[in-house]
């Protein structure tokens, strides 16, 4: 920075300046001030994205607790859809629906998912490796609704009737390349060294792989899992042609099942209003779902021992 | 090419050559490493030290692209035979690397006896002798008295120094017949170093010892014997006291007195 001779004061305050000198420290302070006010304006639109950026999902949240706050109470919670105009219903069977769902979608996608990862992260450059990393890649961006009617497909098709199982699975591949890709990176960042000491104590490779390398890295990984599970309890389009949905109380994998999305696009579509504000409540206690979720995720990087994330 | 003939060698190398890919790192070595002594490998950054240390014990081949030629015996059993596995080797000569690595989801005790939980079954020691033997270990590197309150506690909540003694005390509790250091004081601070080398120069009456280090004072200081590489050659191997006072290769005494370096 110039310090404040005569002639940089001089040229601050506007007047002209005399000297060859004085002329560059005229033109100095000028293009400090530029330089300064272009940064308080940068500075200023990066706040202002950043603060549109949290906006929708503000509105969201002020919008459901609104509409929803009210619907959401014990019954919500335990008892089953009722017909429209009678009082006391509530989504037992969906919440359940989705609970199971989601059961059924981690037993298959977190084993695989973390199993993925673990060989990437192992295998690092090697040509199966990029193949199967490309592929999840591709697996990922695919729209959901395209999973469910492989779902369909496969699991619907031929068993001439929709069961939760399905959903499940339809789930599962979506869970897949979010489980494997947060293991990977999770597993990178645990040092080389760390498997060096392994090895050189008399650790047979799977052995490092397992206790060592997995277990350091797991709070990034529980993390990654949650935000996987986290993701899939919302979706919708995956289970229509899969789940199906129940009005009925159902906890077997092998028939249709409701679900909390699901159950949330029906009422809302249909013409009564006692249903659409069930369907608010049903979003609000969605939602809710989803951030409760989040919170525990990063509750569990907090943990004593290992890396996490931050 | 052992300084000593009649002495008993622990290992003995022989027309070691390794590779990484096409390259030839080290250069057909041939030396023997007594028993209960310390040896000390110097020689300028680059020039092999640490790719000769690894192939004592087979990490050298841990790396991609990576290989051994030549013959290693530990003891008159050539380590690189077809019918030996790596895993068996490195349980009879343990490594310390230079920077500490504790294994951060363990506990002190648990990161002591990491070692031991991977023997065959018929080896492995039950709850109470693995305690003896955390015990030993840490006593062994002076690390007994600072922990024994907290062995449950996680090994990264210590100091550099002490998770470095804690790695060396890991290496110790399987009873190894050599352990090989890799510039294991490099990352500490001087009070820790010394308290590194005193330990190490006590542990030549049970173990081996091996050490790979930048550091030619420290050569001097704590070991029996020297080996001088360049350029992957072994240019010189003599008795500490002797390389370091009356070296007979003109580049080891380039070296030593800091000629280049």
């Amino acid at each position: 920075m110039t310090a404040a001779t005569p002639a940089v004061r001089q040229a601050k305050r506007g007047a002209t300046p005399r000297s060859y000198r004085d002329m560059l420290a005229a033109s100095t302070a000028r293009t400090i001030r530029r330089r300064q006010t272009v940064s308080y304006v940068m500075v200023g639109l990066t706040c202002l994205a950043a603060l549109i950026a949290t906006l929708p999902l503000l509105f969201i949240l002020t919008r459901l607790i609104q509409e929803g706050a009210s619907s959401v109470s014990l019954n919500f919670f335990t008892k089953m859809p009722k017909p429209t105009g009678e009082t006391g219903g509530g989504m037992a069977n969906a919440i359940v629906g989705t609970g199971i769902i989601i059961f059924i979608a981690s037993s298959i996608g977190l084993p695989v998912g973390i199993g993925a990862g673990l060989y990437l992260a192992e295998q690092r450059g090697g040509r199966l490796a990029n193949i199967v990393r490309f592929l999840s890649d591709v697996l990922n961006g695919l729209p959901s609704i395209v999973l469910g009617i492989f779902g369909w497909q496969v699991l619907v098709r031929p068993f001439k009737h929709f069961s939760a199982l399905s959903g499940g699975v339809a789930l599962a591949a979506m869970m897949i390349p979010l489980v494997t890709r947060a293991t990977e990176e999770m597993i990178r960042l645990v040092p080389v060294s760390m498997r060096e000491a392994a090895l050189a104590l008399g650790y047979p490779r799977w052995r490092t792989s397992l206790s060592v390398i997995l277990r350091t890295a797991l709070p990034g990984i529980v993390t990654g899992a949650l935000m996987a599970v986290a993701r899939i309890a919302g979706e919708t389009a995956p289970l229509i042609f899969t789940a199906f949905g129940n009005p009925f109380w159902s906890v077997s994998p092998t028939k249709p099942i409701a679900a909390l999305p699901m159950q949330i696009y029906t009422y809302a579509l249909s013409p009564y209003d006692d249903w659409h504000a069930q369907a608010w409540a049903g979003a609000l206690v969605l939602i809710g779902l989803v951030l409760a979720i989040s919170v525990a995720a990063r509750a569990a990087t907090r943990s004593r021992f290992g890396l996490g994330g931050d | 090419m052992s300084p000593d003939v009649s002495a008993p060698v622990a290992i003995a190398v022989e027309s070691l050559d390794a590779y990484y890919g096409a390259t030839r790192v080290v250069r057909d070595i041939t030396f023997g490493v007594q028993t209960g002594q310390v040896t000390a490998m110097i020689g300028p950054s680059g020039c092999g030290k640490s790719t000769l240390l690894r192939c004592l014990n087979r990490m050298h081949e841990t790396q991609p692209n990576a290989r051994v030629e030549g013959e290693v015996r530990l003891e008159g059993v050539d380590i690189y035979a077809p019918n030996v596995s790596a895993i068996g080797v490195r349980r009879h000569i343990g490594m310390v690397f230079q920077r500490p690595t504790p294994f951060p989801t363990m506990s002190i005790r648990d990161n002591v006896a990491a070692g031991l939980k991977t023997l065959p079954r018929s080896e492995r020691p039950g709850k109470s002798e693995t305690n003896d033997i955390v015990e030993r270990a840490l006593r062994r590197t002076a690390l007994w008295d600072e922990v024994k309150d907290r062995l449950n506690a996680s090994a990264v909540a210590m100091s550099g120094g002490q998770q470095q003694r804690l790695c060396i005390a890991r290496a110790l509790a399987t009873s190894p017949k050599v352990i090989l250091l890799d510039e294991p004081t490099a990352s500490l601070d001087p009070i820790s170093t010394q308290r590194v080398e005193e330990l190490v120069y006590e542990l030549r009456s049970e173990v081996t010892v091996i050490i790979v280090t930048h550091n030619m004072q420290q050569a001097a200081r704590m070991s029996d014997h020297t080996l001088f590489m360049l350029a992957g050659d072994m240019v010189e191997y003599a008795p500490t006291s002797q390389m370091f006072t009356a070296p007979k290769d003109t580049r080891t005494e380039a070296y030593i007195t800091g000629r280049f370096g």
